[in-house]
Parts: structure tokens; C-alpha cells; sequence
């Protein structure tokens, strides 16, 4: 059977199967990726948009928000304005943040440079499938071991309730090491083996080697895994909530109760009206939390950027 | 010889560092387990939670648990895979892909928090679903798709480039080489992948708070209707999971048992998130061998 030219002209312009079908796979593929894209506006636009209206609709003094101690959205203060002051909370996070982090940092690098330098075998045993395993323990686990165990033992050292800024350290320290020590191990691994040669081989000792080289050149990566970890530890929720003690008040010792951002978010939002100044407030404080896991976000992007320079 | 006294001081403080974050995670690890396990049981996997009562059990909960897990999986597997396969594939090195790669990376540093209270005002507010399985799903697929979609991504990586290249050369599309050639041989990688994702979300709670809600209604288990507001497959019921249990009590709960009942259901999350990280391990090096006859 021969075919007219017309026919073969149409055949050969038409589009053949698998062409089709790499359009379709082109297309279903191209549109999975713009969802996540979307999710991600619709995510910060609808808590921006919640969050800003405590500042456009209940006219609230952005300054006052940002500095006043007082959290009691329900009562006025003495000039008739809400008390929506979230100081305490936004120095709660902080302090938690930077105390474990500070906290955690020698211990992950330094079991981190164990498993690394010192003793690759038992790392590789032992050390590495421990804090792989450690990463995946969901948060109110180490909360609901926070409150059987180191809350009462905060107790019965300093007195007082347990709950504070102190017991929320001590669980968040636990909490993000596997992370930032898995995370430094990874910064570790990708020093070249011949810096450390060459190292050696000058006589430097194994320290030497390790503090001068080993560790200078991973500080990019290892300067990575602690804000990765504080950005964990900022935006923690439950465990914190669980061992803080929900006070929103200026945190005064570190064994007094206090709160976070995340702690009143958890426990507030769903004790309020929609729409209402109590629940605005509330967001305004996710919106400060989201603002502030965008700048770690940019911190980590920026060391990311220094390191690959040098 | 001073270097050398350093040298030897320094390392002993490394391995006195280590040995402490060994026993810290021991510790951690031995006292959920010796704590929780005694209470874990056949009754106690199986019956009802109790409100008042001593005895109750995490039946419901954990059934609650897997039912928002495979949900969850189900929604985000196939959106991270084909945002996945766009950006190792097919996406050119500019700045719309850059653009991208930041929301993703974004999205992965959100706090569960944020993503459950935006699961709340949109799922459960706007879009009048309420406290749900279903709005839970949702909220779990955020959460877990930035992570799924790099540990596909890299999945894809791990295959060999040559292997691209042979699918083109046999006059394979690109599409069909995607489908055909490397994602059979990157299943073991991407199954991997998978489980340990799971293991994430199954403890997640922060972001179930407020969308599948903090309440579980009696279910009856012989009803498989998924339109039956008894039937534990009816995905606009509100569904407490055991992680959210576990805050739960603890925060709230007024039952005289819910320090044990804590316990025991922390042994049964860090026991199931155990066997998710075996059961990767086991199966990608098993699929792995089946897959490429190595």
C-alpha cells in the first residue's frame, strides 16, 4: 500500500507518541514543582496577611509589639490600648536558642571530630547509626522526657517549679545535637585527605592537624550545622512548650517559668476567636517566628556563599 | 614534647566529649525503652483511650497514626517525584530554578508549627474541612515535601550519567528514559528515602495540633465505609495521632495514668521509627542486589 505524498507529509509533521508523551511528562513533572512553589507563597502570604493585621486593623503600634513586656491581649493598659507586648516570648526563643546551641556546639564538633579524625571505625560503627537514629525521635518524645526526668530534677536542685528557660535548654541541647553532630561529621568528611597528609607530614601532631587545618577548613560547613540547629531549636515547639512553664512574662532567672514564640502559639491559638485581637496577636507571633526561620534560612545561604569562595 | 603533651591531652578530652554523647543518647534511648516497654502490651496496642479512667489504651491512635501516614505519603509521593524529576532532569541552571530550589529549602526550614497553623486557617477554616484526617494529610504533605523531593533528588544523582546517555542513544526520549531507565534503577535510593521520611512523619505532631485535630472519636472496626462517620477510613473525621496523644496528656490530660501511658506509647514511636530505619537499610541493600544483579 503506498501512500499519497499529502498523507506522508501529515504523518511526518504530526507529533509521533513519544514525543507526546514527553510533552505530557514535561508538563506533569513542571507542574508537581510549580505546587511546592505555590504551597510556599500561599504559606507566607496568608501568615503575613494574618499577621500584619494586628498592625492595620487593631492598630497596633508595630514598637509596642516589638519592645512591651506585658502579654495580655485581653486587657487594655492604662491608656486603652491592648497589652500585646511579645518581648518576653521573642527574648523566651532567643535565649532558649542560644543557650542550647551554645551548649551543643563543643559537644556535636567534638563527637564529630571523634568519629571523624580520631577513630573512623568506631564512628562508622557506633557513633553514626546512634545519632542517624537520635535525628528521627519525634519532639514530644524528648519533651515527655524532659517532664519525667529533667524537670524534676531542675526541682529538686534550684527549687521552684522545675518548669523554666533552664529545662527547656537542657531538652533542646539533647534534642538538636544528633542533628548539628551529624551535620559537622558531613562538614569533616568533605576536608580533602591530603590536607591532613600534608599536615602530618610537616610533623604538625594529629591535634595540630586537626585544630589548625582539619577544623579551619570546615568552618563553613560546621558554622552551617550549628545555625541548622539553632534555626531547629528557634522553631521547636512542643517539647519546649511541654518544659518552659507558659509564663509570658521577662524571663528573670533561668529557672523561672517563661515562654516562646512557639510555646503561647501552641497553647493560645485554638482558646481564641478568629478574627478577634487576641488571635490576630497570636499570629502576629507566627509571623515574627516564619520572619525569623527566613533569616536563618538567609544566614545559612551566606556561610554557604563564603565557603565556597575561599 | 610540649605539642605532644597537648596532642595527647587534646585527644583525651575528645574521647572523654564522645564517650559523654555516647551515654547522653544511651541514656536517652535505654530510658524510653526500660520505662515504656513494660507497659507496652496487646491490650495496650489495641483498646480505646480512657478520658478519666485508669487502663486505657492507644488502639485508636495508633490506627490514627499509619491511616494519616499513608495518606500523607500518598499525596506528597507522587508531587515530590515529579518536582523532583523536573529539577534533576530537566530544569536549566537559572535563575528560575535557583528561585525554586530557595522556596523548597524554605519550605524544609519552616517550623512544623507554622506549617500546622497555615494547615488550620486554610484546610480547616477556609476550605471548611475541619479538624480532619484529611486536613492532617495535608499538612503532613508540606511538611514532608521539601524533604522527599531532595532525597528523590539525590536519589536521581546517585545514577550514573552513561545510563542517560544510553537511554538517549537508543532513541529514547527523555521522558521515557526518566521512566524507563533511571527510575527503576534508582528505586532502592528513593525507597530508602521514603521509609526514613516516614519515620518523620509518623512523630510529627506540632503541625496535627490544630489540623487533625486533638480528639478521637470511638471507632467502630468492622465498618469499612469510608462515608460512615464511625469507620476508621473515614478520612473528614477528626483523628488524634499517638504523638499528639503523647502532648496531649501530658499538657492537658486529667487521666491518673498518663505518665505511664506517656511512657508507653514513647517506647512504641521510638521503637516503630527504629524499625522505619532498619526496614530502609534492610530493603534498599536487598532491592539494590535484586535490581542490578550486583
Amino acid at each position: 500500500m503506498t501512500k499519497s505524498p499529502e498523507q506522508l507529509e501529515q504523518e511526518l509533521k504530526r507529533r509521533s507518541k513519544a514525543a507526546k508523551l514527553e510533552i505530557w511528562g514535561r508538563v506533569v513533572s513542571f507542574s508537581a514543582l510549580i505546587l511546592i512553589v505555590a504551597v510556599v507563597v500561599a504559606i507566607i502570604g496568608f501568615v503575613a496577611s494574618k499577621g500584619l493585621a494586628t498592625f492595620t486593623t487593631n492598630h497596633v503600634n508595630l514598637w509596642d509589639f516589638l519592645s512591651g513586656k506585658n502579654w495580655n491581649p485581653s486587657l487594655t493598659d492604662a491608656h486603652g490600648k491592648p497589652e500585646v507586648g511579645a518581648l518576653s516570648m521573642i527574648v523566651g526563643s532567643f535565649l532558649i536558642t542560644v543557650l542550647s546551641a551554645i551548649v551543643a556546639t563543643p559537644f556535636a564538633i567534638g563527637t564529630a571530630v571523634f568519629m571523624n579524625e580520631i577513630s573512623p571505625n568506631r564512628g562508622a560503627k557506633i557513633l553514626q547509626p546512634v545519632t542517624e537514629l537520635l535525628v528521627g525521635i519525634p519532639s514530644v518524645v524528648y519533651g515527655f522526657i524532659g517532664l519525667s526526668v529533667v524537670v524534676p530534677f531542675t526541682r529538686s536542685v534550684f527549687g521552684g517549679s522545675g518548669f523554666g528557660i533552664l529545662s527547656g535548654t537542657c531538652v533542646l541541647f539533647v534534642m538538636i545535637l544528633p542533628t548539628v553532630t551529624s551535620m559537622s561529621a558531613d562538614a569533616l568528611r568533605a576536608v580533602p585527605r591530603y590536607y591532613r597528609e600534608a599536615s602530618l607530614a610537616l610533623g604538625a601532631t594529629q591535634w595540630q592537624t586537626i585544630y589548625k587545618v582539619v577544623l579551619r577548613a570546615a568552618t563553613p560547613g560546621l558554622m552551617t550545622a550549628v545555625v541548622f540547629g539553632m534555626a531547629r531549636a528557634f522553631g521547636e515547639a512542643l517539647a519546649v512548650q511541654m518544659v518552659i512553664g507558659n509564663a509570658a512574662l521577662m524571663p528573670q532567672s533561668l529557672v523561672d517559668p517563661a515562654a516562646t514564640l512557639t510555646s503561647v502559639l501552641t497553647t493560645g491559638i485554638g482558646n481564641t476567636v478568629m478574627g478577634s485581637l487576641q488571635n490576630n496577636a497570636l499570629w502576629s507571633l507566627a509571623l515574627v517566628l516564619l520572619l525569623m526561620s527566613l533569616v536563618f534560612n538567609l544566614i545559612i545561604r551566606l556561610i554557604g556563599r563564603k565557603g565556597r569562595l575561599q | 614534647m610540649n605539642s605532644k603533651v597537648q596532642n595527647k591531652i587534646a585527644i583525651g578530652v575528645l574521647y572523654g566529649i564522645a564517650g559523654l554523647v555516647v551515654l547522653i543518647l544511651l541514656a536517652l534511648v535505654g530510658y524510653i525503652l526500660v520505662s515504656g516497654l513494660p507497659k507496652v502490651s496487646w491490650h495496650f496496642l489495641t483498646t480505646p483511650a480512657k478520658a478519666f479512667l485508669k487502663g486505657g489504651g492507644i488502639g485508636i491512635q495508633l490506627f490514627n497514626s499509619f491511616y494519616l501516614l499513608i495518606l500523607a505519603m500518598l499525596i506528597s509521593f507522587p508531587i515530590a517525584l515529579g518536582a523532583a524529576i523536573y529539577l534533576y532532569e530537566y530544569a536549566k541552571d537559572n535563575w528560575v530554578t535557583n528561585l525554586v530550589r530557595t522556596a523548597i529549602e524554605i519550605l524544609s526550614s519552616l517550623p512544623s508549627v507554622v506549617v500546622g497553623l497555615f494547615g488550620f486557617l486554610f484546610f480547616v477554616v477556609k476550605l471548611r474541612l475541619g479538624f480532619s484526617i484529611l486536613s492532617g494529610a495535608f499538612a503532613l504533605t508540606f511538611f514532608n515535601l521539601p524533604l522527599l523531593t531532595r532525597s528523590i533528588e539525590d536519589s536521581l544523582h546517585t545514577i550514573d550519567d552513561k545510563q542517560r546517555e544510553g537511554g538517549l542513544a537508543l532513541g529514547l526520549s527523555r521522558w521515557e528514559t526518566v521512566t524507563r531507565v533511571i527510575l527503576p534503577a534508582a528505586v532502592p535510593s528513593i525507597l530508602t528515602g521514603v521509609i526514613l521520611s516516614a519515620g518523620r512523619v509518623f512523630g510529627e505532631a506540632a503541625a496535627l495540633i490544630y489540623t487533625a485535630g486533638q480528639s478521637a472519636p470511638a471507632l467502630n472496626f468492622m465498618d469499612w465505609n469510608p462515608f460512615n462517620i464511625s469507620s476508621p477510613l473515614n478520612p473528614m473525621r477528626p483523628a488524634e495521632t499517638l504523638a499528639v496523644h503523647i502532648w496531649k496528656i501530658n499538657s492537658e490530660g486529667i487521666m491518673p495514668d498518663a505518665k505511664a501511658i506517656s511512657s508507653g506509647s514513647s517506647a512504641v514511636l521510638v521503637i516503630a521509627i527504629l524499625l522505619f530505619n532498619l526496614a530502609a537499610r534492610y530493603l534498599g541493600k536487598r532491592l539494590y542486589k535484586r535490581l542490578t544483579s550486583a
